[in-house]
Protein backbone atom coordinates (compact mmCIF):
# COMPACT_ATOMS: atom_id res chain seq x y z
CA UNK A 1 0.00 0.00 0.00
CA UNK A 2 1.36 3.50 -0.85
CA UNK A 3 2.21 5.27 2.56
CA UNK A 4 0.75 8.74 2.60
CA UNK A 5 2.40 11.30 4.60
CA UNK A 6 1.25 14.84 5.42
CA UNK A 7 2.72 17.47 7.60
CA UNK A 8 0.76 20.62 8.45
CA UNK A 9 3.14 23.10 9.82
CA UNK A 10 3.93 26.67 9.62
CA UNK A 11 7.36 27.99 8.04
CA UNK A 12 8.66 29.34 11.16
CA UNK A 13 7.95 27.26 13.84
CA UNK A 14 10.85 25.08 15.48
CA UNK A 15 8.55 22.18 15.99
CA UNK A 16 7.77 22.09 13.19
CA UNK A 17 11.39 22.26 12.47
CA UNK A 18 11.73 18.99 13.74
CA UNK A 19 9.48 17.17 11.78
CA UNK A 20 10.75 18.51 8.98
CA UNK A 21 14.63 17.34 10.31
CA UNK A 22 13.12 13.68 11.04
CA UNK A 23 10.94 13.37 7.78
CA UNK A 24 14.50 14.58 5.94
CA UNK A 25 16.82 12.41 7.81
CA UNK A 26 14.37 9.06 7.29
CA UNK A 27 14.30 10.26 3.50
CA UNK A 28 10.52 9.99 3.95
CA UNK A 29 8.27 11.18 0.74
CA UNK A 30 5.35 13.43 2.30
CA UNK A 31 3.29 16.52 1.51
CA UNK A 32 4.00 19.65 3.32
CA UNK A 33 1.62 21.82 4.20
CA UNK A 34 1.57 25.80 5.35
CA UNK A 35 -0.98 26.67 7.96
CA UNK A 36 -1.96 29.96 8.64
CA UNK A 37 -2.39 30.54 11.88
CA UNK A 38 -4.85 33.24 12.25
CA UNK A 39 -6.90 31.23 10.02
CA UNK A 40 -6.98 27.38 10.54
CA UNK A 41 -7.77 24.67 8.08
CA UNK A 42 -10.80 22.62 8.68
CA UNK A 43 -7.98 19.99 8.20
CA UNK A 44 -5.66 21.13 11.35
CA UNK A 45 -8.43 21.96 13.18
CA UNK A 46 -10.47 17.84 12.75
CA UNK A 47 -6.77 16.50 12.99
CA UNK A 48 -6.07 18.80 16.48
CA UNK A 49 -8.98 19.48 18.09
CA UNK A 50 -7.20 19.37 21.14
CA UNK A 51 -4.88 21.88 21.18
CA UNK A 52 -4.90 23.21 17.60
CA UNK A 53 -1.41 23.30 16.73
CA UNK A 54 1.15 22.39 14.42
CA UNK A 55 3.09 20.53 13.58
CA UNK A 56 0.16 17.66 12.59
CA UNK A 57 1.73 14.52 10.89
CA UNK A 58 -0.93 12.78 9.20
CA UNK A 59 -0.05 9.10 8.16
CA UNK A 60 -2.47 7.20 6.14
CA UNK A 61 -5.26 9.54 7.72
CA UNK A 62 -4.72 9.52 10.88
CA UNK A 63 -3.00 12.12 13.11
CA UNK A 64 -0.19 12.49 15.25
CA UNK A 65 0.49 15.72 17.38
CA UNK A 66 3.17 16.95 19.59
CA UNK A 67 6.49 17.64 17.60
CA UNK A 68 9.03 15.05 20.09
CA UNK A 69 5.70 12.75 19.93
CA UNK A 70 5.64 13.01 15.69
CA UNK A 71 9.60 12.63 16.30
CA UNK A 72 9.31 9.16 18.17
CA UNK A 73 6.83 8.33 16.06
CA UNK A 74 8.36 8.35 12.37
CA UNK A 75 11.62 6.80 14.78
CA UNK A 76 9.28 3.96 15.57
CA UNK A 77 7.20 3.47 11.97
CA UNK A 78 10.85 4.24 9.95
CA UNK A 79 13.73 2.28 12.42
CA UNK A 80 15.75 1.73 9.87
CA UNK A 81 17.30 4.55 8.28
CA UNK A 82 18.88 7.25 10.74
CA UNK A 83 17.71 6.00 13.87
CA UNK A 84 17.16 8.79 16.77
CA UNK A 85 16.78 7.35 19.13
CA UNK A 86 19.15 4.76 20.99
CA UNK A 87 18.08 1.40 21.62
CA UNK A 88 19.43 1.10 25.28
CA UNK A 89 16.94 2.02 27.74
CA UNK A 90 19.63 4.07 29.89
CA UNK A 91 20.73 5.87 26.76
CA UNK A 92 16.78 6.41 25.31
CA UNK A 93 16.10 7.90 29.09
CA UNK A 94 18.55 10.32 29.11
CA UNK A 95 17.58 11.31 25.62
CA UNK A 96 14.30 11.40 26.44
CA UNK A 97 15.02 13.74 30.03
CA UNK A 98 17.26 16.05 27.46
CA UNK A 99 14.37 15.95 24.85
CA UNK A 100 11.91 17.23 27.77
CA UNK A 101 14.60 20.10 29.27
CA UNK A 102 14.83 21.52 25.32
CA UNK A 103 10.90 22.15 25.73
CA UNK A 104 10.23 22.98 29.05
CA UNK A 105 13.13 25.01 29.82
CA UNK A 106 14.87 26.30 26.67
CA UNK A 107 12.18 26.53 24.23
CA UNK A 108 10.24 27.97 27.01
CA UNK A 109 12.28 30.45 27.94
CA UNK A 110 13.36 31.77 24.49
CA UNK A 111 9.26 32.08 23.99
CA UNK A 112 8.98 34.11 26.71
CA UNK A 113 11.52 36.72 25.78
CA UNK A 114 9.79 37.52 23.00
CA UNK A 115 6.41 39.10 24.86
CA UNK A 116 8.59 41.11 27.17
CA UNK A 117 10.78 44.23 27.17
CA UNK A 118 13.48 46.18 29.76
CA UNK A 119 14.33 44.12 32.53
CA UNK A 120 11.97 41.44 32.48
CA UNK A 121 13.41 40.66 28.74
CA UNK A 122 16.87 40.92 30.07
CA UNK A 123 16.38 38.21 32.83
CA UNK A 124 14.59 35.83 30.61
CA UNK A 125 17.21 36.02 28.39
CA UNK A 126 19.89 35.47 30.61
CA UNK A 127 17.75 32.61 31.95
CA UNK A 128 17.03 31.11 28.73
CA UNK A 129 21.38 31.76 28.35
CA UNK A 130 21.93 30.13 31.62
CA UNK A 131 19.58 26.74 29.75
CA UNK A 132 22.06 26.52 26.71
CA UNK A 133 25.22 26.99 29.19
CA UNK A 134 23.64 23.59 30.92
CA UNK A 135 22.79 21.85 27.17
CA UNK A 136 26.55 22.84 26.12
CA UNK A 137 27.94 21.00 29.22
CA UNK A 138 25.64 17.86 28.49
CA UNK A 139 27.53 18.08 25.24
CA UNK A 140 30.57 17.16 26.96
CA UNK A 141 32.75 17.13 23.63
CA UNK A 142 30.72 14.94 21.61
CA UNK A 143 30.15 15.67 18.30
CA UNK A 144 26.80 15.68 18.48
CA UNK A 145 23.88 14.79 21.16
CA UNK A 146 23.61 11.04 20.03
CA UNK A 147 27.17 10.72 19.85
CA UNK A 148 28.88 10.43 16.24
CA UNK A 149 25.68 10.80 14.67
CA UNK A 150 22.59 13.54 15.45
CA UNK A 151 20.10 11.74 17.45
CA UNK A 152 16.34 12.43 19.18
CA UNK A 153 17.88 15.47 21.27
CA UNK A 154 19.69 16.94 18.36
CA UNK A 155 16.75 16.89 16.38
CA UNK A 156 14.53 18.51 19.17
CA UNK A 157 17.39 21.60 20.14
CA UNK A 158 18.73 22.46 16.82
CA UNK A 159 15.56 24.54 15.22
CA UNK A 160 16.14 26.87 17.31
CA UNK A 161 19.50 27.95 16.45
CA UNK A 162 17.38 29.62 13.21
CA UNK A 163 16.11 32.29 15.82
CA UNK A 164 19.49 32.83 17.07
CA UNK A 165 20.38 35.63 14.77
CA UNK A 166 16.87 37.48 16.16
CA UNK A 167 17.66 36.81 19.83
CA UNK A 168 21.78 38.69 19.09
CA UNK A 169 20.28 41.67 17.09
CA UNK A 170 17.14 42.18 20.09
CA UNK A 171 19.23 41.52 22.66
CA UNK A 172 22.83 42.99 21.65
CA UNK A 173 25.20 40.31 22.41
CA UNK A 174 26.36 36.97 20.77
CA UNK A 175 25.47 33.40 21.33
CA UNK A 176 29.54 32.27 20.39
CA UNK A 177 30.97 34.75 23.29
CA UNK A 178 28.58 32.60 25.84
CA UNK A 179 28.20 29.01 24.33
CA UNK A 180 30.67 28.72 21.29
CA UNK A 181 30.50 24.73 21.56
CA UNK A 182 26.68 24.92 21.46
CA UNK A 183 26.91 27.07 18.14
CA UNK A 184 29.70 25.05 17.09
CA UNK A 185 27.54 22.33 17.65
CA UNK A 186 24.77 24.01 15.77
CA UNK A 187 27.07 24.94 12.66
CA UNK A 188 27.89 21.36 12.43
CA UNK A 189 24.32 19.96 12.47
CA UNK A 190 23.49 22.82 9.63
CA UNK A 191 26.36 21.02 7.51
CA UNK A 192 23.09 17.75 6.95
CA UNK A 193 20.94 18.85 4.32
CA UNK A 194 18.45 17.69 6.27
CA UNK A 195 19.00 20.66 8.87
CA UNK A 196 19.76 22.96 6.36
CA UNK A 197 16.70 22.66 4.22
CA UNK A 198 14.41 22.39 6.86
CA UNK A 199 15.51 26.09 8.95
CA UNK A 200 14.38 29.47 7.41
CA UNK A 201 16.81 31.87 7.09
CA UNK A 202 17.78 33.88 10.37
CA UNK A 203 17.20 36.97 8.83
CA UNK A 204 13.76 35.60 7.67
CA UNK A 205 13.00 34.81 11.52
CA UNK A 206 13.89 38.27 12.71
CA UNK A 207 11.67 39.93 10.13
CA UNK A 208 9.19 37.77 11.91
CA UNK A 209 9.85 38.66 15.36
CA UNK A 210 9.94 42.50 14.45
CA UNK A 211 6.38 41.90 13.34
CA UNK A 212 5.29 39.55 15.99
CA UNK A 213 6.64 42.42 18.83
CA UNK A 214 4.30 44.98 16.96
CA UNK A 215 1.63 42.61 16.80
CA UNK A 216 1.90 41.92 20.79
CA UNK A 217 2.22 45.62 21.21
CA UNK A 218 5.37 45.35 22.59
CA UNK A 219 7.32 47.61 19.86
CA UNK B 1 23.21 1.01 47.34
CA UNK B 2 20.09 -1.45 46.56
CA UNK B 3 20.11 -2.40 42.65
CA UNK B 4 16.99 0.13 41.97
CA UNK B 5 15.84 3.13 44.41
CA UNK B 6 13.25 5.58 43.99
CA UNK B 7 13.95 9.03 45.54
CA UNK B 8 10.56 10.37 46.26
CA UNK B 9 8.01 12.40 48.45
CA UNK B 10 5.24 10.81 49.88
CA UNK B 11 2.25 13.35 48.73
CA UNK B 12 3.90 14.13 45.04
CA UNK B 13 1.56 12.66 41.97
CA UNK B 14 4.60 12.15 40.02
CA UNK B 15 6.36 9.91 42.21
CA UNK B 16 3.17 8.00 42.61
CA UNK B 17 3.26 7.17 38.63
CA UNK B 18 6.85 5.39 39.32
CA UNK B 19 5.79 3.68 42.08
CA UNK B 20 2.63 2.04 40.52
CA UNK B 21 5.30 1.70 37.35
CA UNK B 22 7.65 -0.23 39.55
CA UNK B 23 4.92 -2.12 41.04
CA UNK B 24 3.49 -3.09 37.72
CA UNK B 25 6.53 -4.90 36.87
CA UNK B 26 7.19 -6.21 40.12
CA UNK B 27 10.19 -4.56 40.61
CA UNK B 28 11.83 -4.76 44.10
CA UNK B 29 12.80 -0.69 45.13
CA UNK B 30 14.61 1.02 47.74
CA UNK B 31 11.72 3.58 48.73
CA UNK B 32 14.02 6.67 49.88
CA UNK B 33 12.00 9.80 51.39
CA UNK B 34 12.62 13.04 50.58
CA UNK B 35 11.51 15.42 53.28
CA UNK B 36 10.46 18.48 51.06
CA UNK B 37 8.22 20.15 53.66
CA UNK B 38 11.30 21.00 55.59
CA UNK B 39 12.59 22.95 52.62
CA UNK B 40 16.23 20.90 52.94
CA UNK B 41 17.18 18.27 49.80
CA UNK B 42 19.54 15.38 50.31
CA UNK B 43 22.74 15.59 48.55
CA UNK B 44 21.99 12.13 47.00
CA UNK B 45 18.93 14.02 45.59
CA UNK B 46 21.60 16.98 44.18
CA UNK B 47 24.16 14.51 43.46
CA UNK B 48 21.28 11.83 41.05
CA UNK B 49 19.41 15.36 39.86
CA UNK B 50 21.65 18.60 39.56
CA UNK B 51 19.80 20.27 36.65
CA UNK B 52 16.06 20.03 37.87
CA UNK B 53 16.63 19.03 41.76
CA UNK B 54 13.27 17.36 41.89
CA UNK B 55 12.24 13.80 42.89
CA UNK B 56 11.11 11.37 41.34
CA UNK B 57 14.56 10.04 40.86
CA UNK B 58 15.17 6.48 40.02
CA UNK B 59 18.43 4.77 40.43
CA UNK B 60 19.22 1.82 38.31
CA UNK B 61 22.48 0.09 39.31
CA UNK B 62 23.77 3.40 39.93
CA UNK B 63 22.60 5.52 37.23
CA UNK B 64 19.53 7.90 38.02
CA UNK B 65 16.88 9.19 35.66
CA UNK B 66 14.90 11.90 36.46
CA UNK B 67 11.12 13.47 35.42
CA UNK B 68 8.57 11.11 36.05
CA UNK B 69 7.37 10.21 32.26
CA UNK B 70 10.84 9.49 31.39
CA UNK B 71 11.21 7.42 34.45
CA UNK B 72 8.17 5.32 34.08
CA UNK B 73 8.95 4.85 30.23
CA UNK B 74 12.33 3.91 31.33
CA UNK B 75 10.56 0.97 33.63
CA UNK B 76 8.50 0.21 30.62
CA UNK B 77 12.01 -0.79 28.77
CA UNK B 78 14.12 -1.81 31.12
CA UNK B 79 11.40 -4.68 32.43
CA UNK B 80 9.93 -5.11 29.23
CA UNK B 81 9.30 -8.67 29.49
CA UNK B 82 6.24 -8.15 31.97
CA UNK B 83 2.85 -5.61 32.37
CA UNK B 84 3.38 -3.59 29.36
CA UNK B 85 2.27 -0.17 29.85
CA UNK B 86 2.39 1.05 26.13
CA UNK B 87 0.91 -1.00 23.25
CA UNK B 88 3.03 -2.73 20.55
CA UNK B 89 1.85 -0.59 17.46
CA UNK B 90 3.16 3.01 16.87
CA UNK B 91 0.00 4.91 16.38
CA UNK B 92 -1.28 3.27 19.70
CA UNK B 93 2.35 3.95 21.42
CA UNK B 94 2.27 7.83 19.96
CA UNK B 95 -1.95 8.42 20.74
CA UNK B 96 -0.38 7.37 24.55
CA UNK B 97 2.15 9.83 24.92
CA UNK B 98 0.00 12.55 23.32
CA UNK B 99 -2.31 11.49 26.09
CA UNK B 100 0.51 11.33 28.82
CA UNK B 101 1.81 14.34 27.52
CA UNK B 102 -2.16 16.18 27.87
CA UNK B 103 -2.03 15.02 31.57
CA UNK B 104 1.48 17.02 32.19
CA UNK B 105 0.02 20.39 29.93
CA UNK B 106 -2.41 20.47 32.13
CA UNK B 107 -3.49 19.12 35.33
CA UNK B 108 -1.28 20.09 37.89
CA UNK B 109 -1.04 23.66 36.76
CA UNK B 110 -4.65 23.82 36.60
CA UNK B 111 -5.53 22.02 40.25
CA UNK B 112 -2.99 24.58 41.46
CA UNK B 113 -4.77 27.38 40.48
CA UNK B 114 -7.31 26.21 42.51
CA UNK B 115 -5.92 24.83 45.78
CA UNK B 116 -2.87 28.10 45.90
CA UNK B 117 -5.38 30.83 45.29
CA UNK B 118 -8.79 31.89 47.53
CA UNK B 119 -12.06 31.94 46.23
CA UNK B 120 -12.25 34.18 43.20
CA UNK B 121 -11.62 34.68 39.45
CA UNK B 122 -8.03 32.37 39.30
CA UNK B 123 -9.52 29.73 41.48
CA UNK B 124 -12.77 29.70 39.35
CA UNK B 125 -10.77 29.48 35.71
CA UNK B 126 -8.89 26.98 37.51
CA UNK B 127 -11.63 25.02 38.25
CA UNK B 128 -13.50 25.50 34.88
CA UNK B 129 -10.00 24.62 32.86
CA UNK B 130 -9.52 21.32 35.04
CA UNK B 131 -13.61 20.30 34.41
CA UNK B 132 -12.59 20.68 30.85
CA UNK B 133 -9.46 19.04 30.87
CA UNK B 134 -10.90 15.51 32.62
CA UNK B 135 -13.88 15.74 30.61
CA UNK B 136 -11.96 15.33 27.77
CA UNK B 137 -10.06 12.70 29.20
CA UNK B 138 -13.14 10.78 29.89
CA UNK B 139 -13.88 11.23 26.15
CA UNK B 140 -10.66 9.75 25.44
CA UNK B 141 -11.33 6.69 27.91
CA UNK B 142 -14.98 6.19 26.04
CA UNK B 143 -15.89 2.82 27.01
CA UNK B 144 -12.91 1.01 27.92
CA UNK B 145 -11.88 0.19 31.63
CA UNK B 146 -8.74 1.55 31.40
CA UNK B 147 -6.86 4.32 28.87
CA UNK B 148 -4.82 1.48 28.43
CA UNK B 149 -7.51 -0.36 27.17
CA UNK B 150 -8.36 -3.98 28.90
CA UNK B 151 -5.88 -3.22 31.66
CA UNK B 152 -3.67 -0.60 32.93
CA UNK B 153 -1.17 1.57 30.89
CA UNK B 154 0.72 4.52 30.35
CA UNK B 155 -1.83 6.94 30.48
CA UNK B 156 -3.95 5.64 33.90
CA UNK B 157 -0.44 5.48 35.59
CA UNK B 158 0.55 8.98 34.43
CA UNK B 159 -3.19 10.43 35.46
CA UNK B 160 -4.87 8.23 38.51
CA UNK B 161 -2.19 10.29 41.03
CA UNK B 162 -3.73 13.01 40.69
CA UNK B 163 -6.67 11.92 42.27
CA UNK B 164 -5.51 11.87 45.61
CA UNK B 165 -5.38 15.63 44.87
CA UNK B 166 -9.23 15.78 44.19
CA UNK B 167 -10.35 15.80 47.63
CA UNK B 168 -7.72 19.03 48.17
CA UNK B 169 -9.41 21.02 45.42
CA UNK B 170 -12.95 20.05 46.19
CA UNK B 171 -12.66 21.04 49.25
CA UNK B 172 -10.75 23.85 48.56
CA UNK B 173 -12.95 25.09 45.58
CA UNK B 174 -16.00 24.02 46.85
CA UNK B 175 -17.14 22.01 44.15
CA UNK B 176 -17.43 18.47 42.97
CA UNK B 177 -15.42 16.14 40.69
CA UNK B 178 -17.46 13.36 40.72
CA UNK B 179 -20.81 15.26 39.45
CA UNK B 180 -18.96 16.82 36.86
CA UNK B 181 -17.21 13.53 35.46
CA UNK B 182 -18.89 10.43 37.44
CA UNK B 183 -17.06 8.06 34.81
CA UNK B 184 -13.33 9.08 35.06
CA UNK B 185 -14.22 8.63 39.15
CA UNK B 186 -16.09 4.90 38.00
CA UNK B 187 -11.84 4.66 36.51
CA UNK B 188 -10.55 5.91 39.91
CA UNK B 189 -12.22 2.81 41.65
CA UNK B 190 -11.47 0.64 38.81
CA UNK B 191 -7.63 1.54 38.85
CA UNK B 192 -7.53 1.34 42.82
CA UNK B 193 -8.59 -2.59 42.74
CA UNK B 194 -5.48 -3.21 41.15
CA UNK B 195 -2.56 -3.59 44.22
CA UNK B 196 0.43 -1.71 42.19
CA UNK B 197 -1.97 1.12 42.29
CA UNK B 198 -3.73 1.24 45.62
CA UNK B 199 -0.20 0.67 47.81
CA UNK B 200 0.83 3.57 45.76
CA UNK B 201 -1.81 6.14 46.08
CA UNK B 202 -1.76 7.79 49.11
CA UNK B 203 -4.83 8.87 50.83
CA UNK B 204 -6.83 11.77 49.82
CA UNK B 205 -7.33 13.12 53.39
CA UNK B 206 -3.92 13.15 54.40
CA UNK B 207 -2.82 15.40 51.09
CA UNK B 208 -5.10 17.60 51.85
CA UNK B 209 -4.01 18.24 55.73
CA UNK B 210 -0.37 17.09 56.00
CA UNK B 211 0.57 18.36 52.52
CA UNK B 212 -1.95 21.08 50.78
CA UNK B 213 -2.80 22.57 53.79
CA UNK B 214 0.77 23.15 54.83
CA UNK B 215 2.04 24.01 51.60
CA UNK B 216 -0.32 26.71 51.85
CA UNK B 217 0.69 28.37 55.18
CA UNK B 218 4.17 27.78 53.98
CA UNK B 219 3.72 30.05 50.77
CA UNK B 220 1.30 32.40 51.92
CA UNK B 221 -1.45 30.54 49.35
CA UNK B 222 -4.46 32.47 51.69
Amino acid sequence: MAEEVILLDTWVSPFGMRARIALAEKGIKHEHREEDLGNKSDLLLKMNPIHKTIPVLIHNGKPVCESNNIVQYLDEVWPDKSPLLPSDPYLRGQARFWADFVDRKVFDAGRKVWATKGEEQKSLMEEFIGHLKTLEAELDGKLYFGGEKMGYVDVTMVPIYSWFHAYEVSGNFSFESHCPKLVAWAERCMQHDSVSKALPSPEKVYQYVLQLRKRLGIE
Amino acid sequence: MAEVVLLDFWGSPFGMRARIALAEKGVKYEYKEEHLLTGKKTPLLLETNPVHKKIPVLIHNGKPISESLVIVQYIEDAWSDTAPLLPADPYGRSQARFWADFVDKKIYDQGKKIWANKAGEVQEAGKKELIESLKLLEGELGEKPFFGGETIGYVDVALVPFYTWFYSFETIGNFSIQAECPKLIEWVKRCLERESVSKSLVDPEKVYVDLILVLKKMYGYE
